[in-house]
């Protein structure tokens, strides 16, 4: 069944786009993750414009972090300081991405950018996530627990806050500079962040691992909505058609998700994540490195 | 950002097409170099003094005044027929033919191109076409080479090379021709431009019918369409007619409000994505419970 979408002014086959979400939904549930990093490369092949496939991403990742952290707030499992906190960093750093991106779009190296953005954060994300997961696979086979390692000078830091639920009595920079971090990611690459704000908050910020997932995705709900209003009114990028249709697909799949995640171990979890993540890396590298079919682009409009 | 680039387009796009009927030539687009192209000054459509003197007139119609695109718009038929009126016998001077095009609202478009740059394929030089057709078909009872003269192909812009009109600011590469060919061929692969030839029937010199099929991604605006009637390489009587496409319903709602109010449009994008998410976990724990 095609479907006209109106703001991207293409038809693209309905059931394409609902399973689309649904895969990607699938996984975002089986491995909690937002699942934006994914939408949006799998919209650039099935021929969306990166504008507009970046802010309905991030329209897409609003329904599903919505979803899960519903579920983290009834077991309390989300520090709302300490999201607050990452939250206030995130606007800023969402507000900076979308400058950033118009600016990008000017010059005509938007595409560029964001694809070279794409390959280095799967690229670095995947395969730390894939050697991480071997070693685990090898420590729970030896019966060896190693210690989480405490970084001293993120501690000398001014400004420093209790954050209860976390446990910690930390300075408010470091939690601001990651969230900016994540909010320029969100804007540019629609994108929640959750890939680089988990590992963040877990290694860096010393938060406990049960209130982490809860936490981010409180912060990702809100800097993805931002993000998406102001490539709404910035741009009029947000394509609802194809956002619904994404979204669709996504809920159910990332419910099935959950449930599936429960019944597979950790560590397999995770390397089957780090496969998926590194494929989508190296197509997007080929895509840069191999000489085009076609050395020429046609944008619409005079930019 | 794409819909700024075709908001940007449409107020270029309005100048020139304010330019044919008031057939005056625009002084800045005289400042640069124009290419072999037909020269931008020049109208199209309407010719500029329509053969009365012809023995043949063409009388026409369109099996649709409108198009209107539909959530589940998959493209559309257009069928355009008519006849050829004489007073007198039909003339012996050659075979009679027809051609007909159908032409999409010209928007502006740029052409980039990429190079190999540390060993990654980049966008490096572009050039700005002020005016393209967004849609552009022609149909012709023959191969458009032999039947149609040059100049006269010139002075109507009826092929499709004819179609592009002037560029948009100055011209700083070396191979602008390689830029419009590329662009043009990009085109007549992804079907946006389509030549035809053969494709209209006409029966006993008089009546004749040519099908369009228009592609699903159809840009909204006011198209037209034109019919020649072509002997021994001259055009001796033309029509043009209009042919409005727009989009209605949900699509024209949904449109409408993302550029008039891009603040409601994005709330409420964001309300249903929050209404799924929330609903969705809801409706997973009712399952669970049961």
């Amino acid at each position: 069944m095609q479907i006209y979408l109106p703001i991207a002014e293409v038809a693209v086959n309905a059931f394409t786009l609902i399973g689309l979400g649904g895969i990607v939904g699938l996984m975002s549930g089986m491995f909690g993750v937002g699942g934006g990093f994914l939408i949006t490369p799998l919209l650039f092949f099935i021929g969306i414009p990166p504008a507009i496939a970046v802010a309905t991403g991030a329209n897409q990742v609003v329904a599903s972090s919505v979803s899960g952290v519903l579920g983290h707030v009834k077991r309390r499992t989300v520090d709302f300081r300490m999201g607050l906190v990452l939250l206030v960093g995130g606007l800023i750093g969402s507000a900076l991405g979308v400058l950033v991106f118009n600016l990008l779009q000017r010059i005509g190296q938007v595409e560029l950018v964001v694809q070279l953005s794409y390959v280095v954060m799967l690229g670095i994300v995947g395969s730390m996530m894939f050697l991480e997961s071997l070693r685990a696979l090898r420590r729970t086979r030896s019966g060896v627990r190693t210690k989480r390692k405490q970084h001293g000078w993120i501690h000398a830091l001014p400004f420093r806050v209790k954050f209860r639920t976390s446990g910690l009595y930390l300075s408010v920079i470091p939690p601001l500079v990651v969230g900016m971090l994540v909010g320029v990611l969100s804007a540019m690459m629609g994108v929640g962040g959750g890939f680089i704000m988990v590992p963040a908050m877990i290694y860096l910020l010393g938060m406990p691992t049960k209130v982490v997932i809860g936490t981010s995705l409180f912060q990702i709900t809100f800097v993805t909505a931002f993000t998406t209003l102001m490539h709404a009114i910035s741009y009029n990028t947000v394509d609802v058609m194809l956002a619904v249709l994404l979204i669709v697909g996504g809920v159910t799949g990332a419910q099935i998700g959950t449930h599936l995640g429960s019944r597979l171990r950790a560590e397999q979890l995770r390397i089957l994540l780090a496969i998926v993540v590194l494929a989508v890396c190296v197509k997007l590298a080929l895509d840069l490195f191999l000489r085009p079919e076609n050395l020429y682009s046609l944008t619409p409009g005079i930019v | 950002m794409r819909r700024i680039a075709i908001l940007l387009a449409f107020l270029i796009a309005a100048p020139v097409a304010g330019q044919e009927t008031t057939r005056q030539a625009d002084p800045a687009q005289e400042e640069f170099p124009i290419m072999s192209f037909p020269s931008p000054e020049s109208t199209r459509g309407e010719p500029p003094e329509r053969p009365h003197e012809s023995a043949e007139q063409v009388v026409a119609g369109i099996s649709s005044d409108a198009v209107s695109i539909t959530t589940s718009f998959d493209g559309s038929e257009i069928i355009i027929f008519g006849a050829v009126r004489r007073e007198t016998p039909i003339p012996m001077t050659g075979p009679l033919n027809v051609i007909v095009t159908v032409e999409g609202p010209s928007r502006s478009v740029t052409v980039r191109r990429k190079q190999r740059k540390l060993g990654i394929w980049v966008n490096t030089e572009s050039v700005v076409v002020g005016a393209a057709p967004s849609f552009y078909s022609v149909a012709s009872t023959g191969t458009l080479g032999l039947i149609l003269d040059e100049d006269e192909d010139a002075r109507y812009r009826i092929s499709i090379p004819t179609a592009m009109r002037a560029f948009a600011r100055p011209v700083d590469v070396e191979d602008p021709v390689d830029f419009t060919e590329a662009m043009i061929v990009s085109r007549i692969a992804d079907g946006t431009y389509r030549l035809k030839q053969n494709a209209v029937r006409l029966v006993e010199d008089t009546l004749f019918r040519a099908d369009f099929r228009l592609p699903a991604n159809l840009v909204e605006g006011s198209y037209k369409t034109r019919i020649f009637l072509v002997r021994q390489g001259r055009v001796i009587d033309s029509y043009s007619a209009p042919l409005e496409v727009r989009k209605v319903g949900l699509e024209r709602w949904l449109y409408r409000l993302a550029f008039d109010r891009p603040f409601a449009y994005g709330l409420m994008s964001l309300l249903i994505a929050a209404f799924a998410g929330w609903g969705a976990s809801a409706a997973f724990r009712a399952l669970q419970r049961n």
